[in-house]
């Protein structure tokens, strides 16, 4: 699967936790722009491992600041 | 521009929480975190910012804090073994009573190797971050207790929480970590914010089918769930699949100090590599023959412990019929959490019930789940049952007054 595809199945994904429509670009950032909370990055980490069969251990979340980083980081992770 | 203009003030990441604690206490509500104990009756009175109270938040279960035998063991070990030990367990801090301590541990819990901890906190710091390693997965609950998260936090491995008590989910994670990676599942027995217990029959059956090994924190059901007292482990028919077993003498065993009972092989190599064990002093042989005194009587607690049972289930029957929201729908544990609409109507009837004469804990975000604002009580064996119905009525005047029923 490449980035691009990656990239929409996350859009997908993210939409019901997007709950103030906030439009998503590479940079916009979960914990700024999306105001996610810690039970909230749970529950939407919870349902991208689940689609894409991986898992994003919380040390490798510490690095994933914004949604271009998370694509990037899934798309190597169901890659391997 | 002056020295204090160009120095960043590291205090300022707090300024969130500092403006939360002074609007509360704008309200002129009494600080919930600030409380004195002025003396100490029982396990079950004491006068708290000068009122008579009743303690219902105290996690002393069983009430072996005044037990007479235990104090008279405390006594006499100050008296023959001095105030501390000054030391490590590995240098010149393992005394008489240490050993003799965690041979009552090994015995309460019918395991090979017993390690005692000078805290809870330092039991599950340690255990943790020294058997996971580098490419080591954790799996826990995301609800687990802050030391185990800072178990997690101070070793290298992997860390994957799932979802409150969720077998699924947590089967679904075990399966994903790559081939050959050891793996650690992190459960507790009792959850001590709702007082909830895990299904562990079911999940220590999935972690062993996915070739993990298990740790269960038993604080909160030490000395009171369980034929022996031993634990949910123990009462789910499980404890001989849990490879670790994490505990604390702050609760039920009425001291402070913490432990881990195992029967791994190599488990005593822990006493050289677990650095929360190796660099901090060990507990004063006063601290270690009250818990090793109280640990044994606890092995014959069980008419205590039906007591107790009976405390929780008339506490929760009657809250719930007052039209509280409780944190579970039957009983499970000796802990009993009311659900608060927020936090400025849970600290008004924090105080109203304060001012009843009653003592239960605040607990708030971030130590709470999904956020909840709650008022967490703890039954004591030595709460008489007429003791419970008085909480009863504070309950329900203190409830009426706020608004909250």
């Amino acid at each position: 699967m490449d980035r691009a595809e990656v990239d929409s199945r996350i859009r997908a994904i993210i939409a019901p936790f997007n709950k103030k429509a906030v439009d998503i670009a590479d940079a916009t950032t979960f914990a700024g722009d999306l105001e996610f909370d810690s039970l909230t990055v749970m529950d939407f980490v919870a349902a991208i491992e689940d689609d894409f069969d991986i898992i994003i251990s919380m040390n490798q979340q510490a690095e994933i600041e914004n949604y271009g980083q998370l694509v990037d980081a899934v798309t190597t992770m169901q890659a391997g | 521009m002056s020295e204090a203009d160009m120095q960043t003030d590291l205090f300022s990441k707090f300024d969130p929480i500092i403006q939360m604690r002074e609007g509360l206490l704008a309200t002129g509500v009494e600080d919930p975190y600030n409380l004195v104990m002025e003396k100490v009756l029982s396990p079950t009175r004491a006068i708290c910012n000068g009122r008579d109270t009743i303690l219902l938040g105290t996690y002393n279960y069983m009430g072996m804090t005044f037990d007479p035998d235990v104090i008279a063991a405390g006594k006499k070990a100050l008296d023959e073994f001095g105030a501390g030990t000054t030391g490590s367990r590995v240098l010149n801090g393992t005394y008489q009573g240490h050993r003799e301590c965690e041979e009552a541990l090994r015995e309460f819990y019918g395991m090979d190797h017993a390690m005692v901890f000078s805290t809870g906190y330092q039991a599950n710091l340690g255990i943790i971050s020294t058997i996971a390693g580098k490419g080591d997965y954790i799996v826990l609950d995301i609800d687990s207790h802050a030391s185990i998260w800072d178990g997690c936090a101070l070793g290298n491995a992997e860390v994957v929480p799932f979802k409150h008590n969720d077998i699924d989910a947590m089967e679904k994670r075990l399966r994903r970590i790559p081939e050959g990676a050891g793996k650690l599942v992190v459960l507790e027995g009792v959850y001590s914010m709702l007082g909830d217990i895990a299904p562990l029959k079911e999940m220590i059956a999935v972690a062993k089918a996915a070739g993990a090994m298990v740790l269960v924190d038993e604080a909160h059901s030490m000395g009171f769930i369980g034929e022996h007292g031993r634990g949910v482990a123990e009462a789910q028919g499980v404890l001989d699949q849990v490879d670790f077993v994490i505990g604390t003498f702050s609760k039920s065993v009425g001291t402070v100090g913490g432990f881990c009972v195992s029967n791994h092989p190599k488990f005593e190599i822990m006493r050289l590599v677990c650095r929360p064990y190796v660099f901090t002093a060990s507990l004063p042989p006063s601290v270690v023959a009250t818990a090793a005194t109280s640990i044994r009587k606890l092995m014959h607690g069980s008419n205590k412990r039906a007591h107790l049972w009976e405390n929780s289930k008339t506490l929760h029957g009657g809250l719930k019929s007052l039209g509280f929201e409780l944190g579970t729908d039957e009983p499970q544990s000796a802990i009993v959490a009311v659900i608060m609409p927020d936090l400025e109507r849970g600290a008004g009837m924090w105080e109203a019930l304060l001012h009843e004469g009653l003592y239960v804990n605040l607990a708030r975000p971030p130590a709470t789940p999904a956020n909840m604002t709650l008022l967490r009580c703890s039954l004591c064996a030595e709460h008489s049952a007429e003791e419970v119905q008085t909480i009863l009525g504070m309950f329900e005047r203190a409830g009426k007054a706020v608004g909250i029923i």
